[in-house]
C-alpha cells in the first residue's frame, strides 16, 4: 500500500528531480525568453513614445524666483526634467551650494529666449528656489529663428505706431488681435514659400537647363540660337515679376512688432513676421491643449525642418527613406531573383555553384559601410563620373551624377541587400515540387515556359519574403548612405513638377540619418533631444507600415498559389 | 454475371476477372498498326544499367500495360517514349525508339513537339495551382492558341472526354488544388488529352487514389482506348487485367514477356511471369 502510495504522490526529495525530468523547466525558460523579447520591444516603443510623444504636448509654464549669492532672480520657462545629484559632482564644477546633505535636487528649465540670454536652458537647485509661481498671462511663441520666446505681451506697433496695448485694461482684445495678425502671417508665409519653392524654382531650373543647353552648344562649337537668348531674357522677366511679388510679400510680413516683456523685467520689441504660432498655455483648457498638441505633432509630420534640424518637421526626411526604400526593392527584385534563377535551375549544382552560392551568402555578413564605400568609389565616382563624362559634359566641372545622390544610394542599397532576395527565391524555387515541372514539360512546354508560367508564379510569396527582409534591413540602414547620397539638409524633394519629375541625381534626407544629425550633430543638443525620440518612433512606424504593405502583398500572392501548402 | 467459360485449367486463371477481358474485341494486330516500336533499347543513370535491350511494338489504339516488381525498369521504359529521362542527370540511353518513321532520340528531334505528340499523366495527381479552366488550357496556350472561343470549347471537350465536366462545369475558374485526388488525376488526363497526343503514357495513374477513384480511372481509360494509344505502368496486376489489351512483364530491366493480356495471365510462357503472376516471386 504504502508502496503504491509513494509511486503515485511524488515525495518532496523526488519532487525537483521529476519537476526537472518533466520538461517543464524548459516550457518555463522558453516562455521566459519570449516574454523577455517582448518586453524588450515594447519597452523600446514605450520609451520612444513617452519621451517623443510627449514632446509636442504643452506644458505649463513656471516662474521661478530663485536667490544666487544673496542676489534674486526670475527664471520662466517650462521644467524639462527633475533629477537627483550629488553636492559632491556639483561642488567639483564650482556650483557653490548651501545644501549640507549628501544629495541635492536640481531641476531643467526650458527659459528660451536665446536671443536675449546665452542658454535656452538652464539648471535650477531645488535649494535656490525662493518661489514657484504660475502666472496666467505668459505666453510660449514659437519662432522661425533663435528659439522659442517665453513673456508677457505688452502691446502691438504698426510700423513703430503702437495699435493695442495690455496696459489700456484690454488684454483680451490685444491678445486677439496678435492671434489674428499671426494667423494672416502665416497665409502670407505660406504664399512666400509657394512663390519661393515653385514659381522661382521653376525658373531657377528652367535657367540651368537653358545655360547648359547653351554650353553643350558652345563645346559642340555650334552658334547660339537666338531664340535661346530670347528665352533667357523671357526668364528673367518671369524672374523679375516674381522677385518684386516677393518684395511686397515680405514688405507686408514686416509691417507690424509685438512688444513683449521678459522674466528680467527686459522690455523688447520683435517682428511679428517671425512668430509661427503663440499661446498662453496656463490659460489653455484641456481640449485646446488636445488640439495644439495635434497641430505641433501634424507639423512634425508634414513640415520641412527649422533651425538646424531642432524644430519644425521631418517630411522631406520621411519622403526620401520611403522613396529611397521603394527605388531600392525595385531595383533588388529583379536582380535577386534572376540570380537566384540562374544559380537554382540553369547552372548545374556542381561545386563551381556551390562555391558561388556560399559566396552570395556570405555578402549578406559583409558590414554595410564596406558597401558604402563601394558604392561611393565604384558607382559614384566610377559609374557616375563616367556618365558625368559621355551624357552631361556640358555640366562639368559641377558633376551631375558623379557625386552622391538617390540613385546611388538605391543601388547601393540594392546590392545589400541582393543576397537576401537571392537565398529567399532559391529557397522559394527549391519548394516547387519536381513533378508540378515535369507536368508542364509533359505538355510541350519548354524549360523557360515552365520557369516563367509555372515556377516562377509558384516562387513569388517566397520572392516577396525576401523583399520583406531585404526593405526591413535597408530601411534602417544609415552608415553606408552617409558615404551616397544623404545629407542634414536637403533644399528640394527628389520628386516634384519640374521634368522629369524623379531627380535620381539629388542628394535626399533620410530618417535614420536625421536620428543621427538631431541626436549627435546638433548645436542645441537639448531641444532635439525630444526630436530624436520622435524621430526615432516614426522610423519605426514606418518600417512597420512598410514591412505591413509587403506582407499582405506577400498574403494575396500565397492565396492565389496555395499549391505548396494545399494538402493533396 | 457470366463466369469464365473457356479456359479448362482452373490454375491458369489465377482469380482474376476474365470476364472483362473476353468482352474486348480480340483484333489480330497488323503490321502497320504499330504506334511505336523499341528497337535495341539500353539505359543506364551514371553508369549503372536500367534497362537492357529491349525489343517491342505496341500497338495502336490499344492498351498496353507494364507489369513487374518495383525497380524493374519499367517506369523508366515509359519515361523513354516521350524522354522525360531527359530530365534525369547522368542517364545515358542508346538504341532506337521509333514513332511512325522518327526515331524520337535522334538529336535533330523537337522535344516539345514529341511531348505534345506523346502526353503523360504521372504517379501523383500535379495540377498547376491555377483554376480549373487554365490548367486545361495550359498545353494550347503553351502553342500560342489564346482565342477565348476556341479555348473554351476544347477545354469543355477535353473534361467531358475525362469524365469530369458534370462535376466542375460550374466551377471552372476555381483552384483546381480544391478538387479531390480522384478529380484531380482526371483533370491531369483532361489536360493531358486537350492538346490532342497520339498517344497517352500512364505511370501508375491510380496508385495514390482510393478504390472508387481508381476505378472511375480505369473505366476512362477503357473510355479513351477508342482515341488514344495508351501506354500504363502499374503495380496492380488486377488492374493490368482489368484495362489492358497487351501486357509486358519486365524484370531486372529486361522484358520477360510480352504478350496479349488474355494469353499472359492465363497462359505465360515464362516460369518468371508465372512465378510473379501466381505471387511467387520474392
Amino acid at each position: 500500500m504504502s508502496v503504491e502510495r509513494k509511486s503515485l504522490y511524488l515525495g518532496r526529495r523526488g519532487g525537483i528531480a521529476h519537476w526537472f525530468r518533466s520538461g517543464e523547466p524548459m516550457v518555463w525558460l522558453n516562455a521566459g525568453a519570449v516574454s523577455f523579447a517582448l518586453l524588450s520591444v515594447f519597452g523600446l516603443l514605450w520609451l520612444l513614445a513617452w519621451h517623443g510623444l510627449g514632446h509636442f504636448w504643452p506644458r505649463e509654464l513656471l516662474e521661478f524666483s530663485v536667490s544666487r549669492e544673496g542676489e534674486l532672480y526670475t527664471v520662466l520657462g517650462e521644467q524639462v526634467s527633475r533629477e537627483r545629484v550629488s553636492t559632491d559632482q556639483l561642488r567639483a564644477v564650482g556650483v557653490r551650494t548651501s545644501a549640507s546633505g549628501k544629495w541635492e535636487l536640481r531641476r531643467l528649465v526650458k527659459r528660451g529666449n536665446r536671443d536675449f540670454l546665452d542658454t535656452d536652458f538652464a539648471w535650477l537647485l531645488d535649494s535656490s528656489i525662493v518661489e514657484i509661481r504660475r502666472p496666467r498671462a505668459v505666453m510660449r511663441v514659437e519662432r522661425l529663428e533663435w528659439g522659442n520666446l517665453y513673456g508677457r505681451l505688452l502691446g502691438i506697433e504698426d510700423r513703430g505706431k503702437p495699435v493695442a496695448t495690455t496696459a489700456a485694461a484690454d488684454e483680451a482684445a490685444t491678445w486677439a488681435l496678435f492671434q489674428a495678425l499671426v494667423a494672416e502671417n502665416e497665409v502670407m508665409r505660406a504664399a512666400i514659400r509657394d512663390l519661393e519653392g515653385e514659381e522661382v524654382g521653376r525658373i531657377n531650373f528652367d535657367m540651368e537647363r537653358l545655360r547648359l543647353r547653351e554650353r553643350r552648344l558652345a563645346l559642340a562649337g555650334e552658334a547660339l540660337p537666338a531664340e535661346l537668348a530670347e528665352r533667357r531674357r523671357a526668364l528673367e522677366a518671369d524672374y523679375e515679376v516674381a522677385r518684386q511679388r516677393l518684395l511686397t510679400l515680405y514688405e507686408q510680413s514686416e509691417r507690424y512688432s509685438y512688444r513683449v516683456a521678459l522674466a528680467d523685467g527686459r522690455e523688447v520689441t520683435l517682428p511679428l513676421g517671425q512668430v509661427v504660432r503663440a499661446i498662453l498655455p496656463n490659460d489653455m483648457g484641456v481640449l485646446s491643449k488636445l488640439n495644439y498638441y495635434r497641430v505641433r505633432l501634424w507639423e512634425f509630420l508634414s513640415d520641412d525642418p527649422r533651425e538646424a534640424n531642432t524644430e519644425g518637421g521631418v517630411y522631406p526626411a520621411i519622403f526620401g527613406t520611403v522613396l529611397m526604400v521603394l527605388l531600392m526593392s525595385i531595383m533588388v527584385t529583379p536582380f535577386g531573383v534572376l540570380a537566384a534563377v540562374f544559380l537554382h535551375e540553369v547552372a548545374g549544382q556542381g561545386r563551381v555553384t556551390r562555391v558561388f552560392r556560399a559566396a552570395v551568402n556570405n555578402l549578406a555578413g559583409v558590414p554595410s559601410i564596406v558597401y558604402g564605400i563601394f558604392g561611393l568609389g565604384f558607382f559614384v565616382y566610377g559609374v557616375g563620373g563616367e556618365l558625368d563624362r559621355l551624357f552631361f559634359p556640358e555640366a562639368l566641372p559641377s558633376p551631375t551624377y558623379g557625386t552622391p545622390g538617390l540613385m546611388w544610394a538605391s543601388l547601393t542599397l540594392a546590392l545589400l541587400t541582393l543576397p537576401v532576395v537571392v537565398v529567399a527565391t532559391e529557397e522559394g524555387l527549391a519548394r516547387v515540387p519536381q513533378s508540378i515541372r515535369e507536368g508542364s514539360l509533359a505538355l510541350g512546354a519548354t524549360r523557360a515556359e515552365t520557369l516563367w508560367r509555372v515556377v516562377l508564379p509558384m516562387a513569388s510569396p517566397a520572392m516577396m519574403t525576401g523583399v520583406i527582409l531585404a526593405v526591413a534591413r535597408a530601411a534602417g540602414e544609415v552608415a553606408p548612405l552617409m558615404l551616397v547620397g544623404v545629407v542634414k539638409l536637403a533644399p528640394t524633394l527628389p520628386l516634384d513638377g519640374n521634368f522629369p519629375y524623379l531627380h535620381l541625381e539629388q542628394k535626399f534626407m533620410h530618417l535614420g540619418f536625421h536620428i543621427y544629425d538631431v541626436g549627435f550633430q546638433s548645436p542645441n543638443i537639448e531641444a532635439a533631444r525630444p526630436l530624436v525620440y520622435a524621430t526615432a518612433l516614426l522610423l519605426v512606424v514606418i518600417i512597420a507600415l512598410l514591412n505591413l504593405a509587403a506582407v499582405a502583398l506577400r498574403n494575396r500572392l500565397r492565396e492565389h498559389y496555395a499549391a505548396l501548402d494545399a494538402p493533396v | 454475371m457470366d463466369k469464365p467459360d473457356t479456359h479448362d485449367k482452373p490454375v491458369a486463371t489465377h482469380g482474376f476477372d476474365l470476364d472483362a477481358l473476353h468482352r474486348r474485341p480480340q483484333a489480330p494486330i497488323q503490321e502497320a498498326d504499330i504506334a511505336l516500336s523499341v528497337e535495341r533499347l539500353n539505359l543506364s543513370y551514371s553508369g549503372k544499367p536500367a534497362l537492357r535491350d529491349i525489343h517491342f511494338s505496341i500497338p495502336r489504339r490499344r492498351v498496353t500495360a507494364f507489369i513487374g516488381p518495383s525497380g524493374c525498369g519499367k517506369s523508366s521504359l515509359l519515361r523513354c517514349f516521350n524522354r522525360m529521362n531527359d530530365l534525369v542527370d547522368g542517364c545515358v540511353v542508346s538504341g532506337r525508339v521509333m514513332l511512325e518513321d522518327t526515331n524520337i532520340y535522334l538529336p535533330t528531334v523537337d522535344v516539345s513537339q514529341l511531348r505534345r505528340r506523346v502526353g503523360m499523366v504521372f504517379q501523383k495527381p500535379n495540377p498547376f495551382p491555377m483554376s480549373i479552366y487554365e490548367n486545361v488550357a495550359y498545353g494550347l496556350r503553351i502553342q500560342g492558341i489564346n482565342r477565348r472561343r476556341h479555348l473554351d470549347e476544347i477545354v469543355e471537350k477535353s473534361l467531358r472526354s475525362a469524365a469530369l465536366w458534370d462535376e466542375v462545369k460550374d466551377r471552372l475558374q476555381d483552384n483546381a488544388l480544391g478538387l479531390s485526388g480522384g478529380q484531380q488525376q482526371r483533370l491531369v488526363i483532361a489536360r493531358t488529352i486537350a492538346v490532342e497526343p497520339e498517344m497517352v503514357l500512364l505511370d501508375e495513374p491510380a496508385s495514390s487514389l482510393d478504390p472508387i477513384s481508381t476505378l472511375r480511372i480505369e473505366e476512362l481509360i477503357y473510355e479513351l482506348r477508342s482515341k488514344y494509344t495508351i501506354v500504363i505502368v502499374t503495380h496492380n496486376m488486377q488492374q493490368a487485367a482489368r484495362v489492358s489489351d497487351m501486357t509486358a512483364f519486365m524484370n531486372l530491366g529486361r522484358l520477360v514477356e510480352y504478350d496479349s493480356t488474355d494469353r499472359l495471365f492465363t497462359n505465360p510462357q515464362q516460369r518468371q511471369t508465372e512465378d510473379y503472376i501466381t505471387g511467387r516471386y520474392g
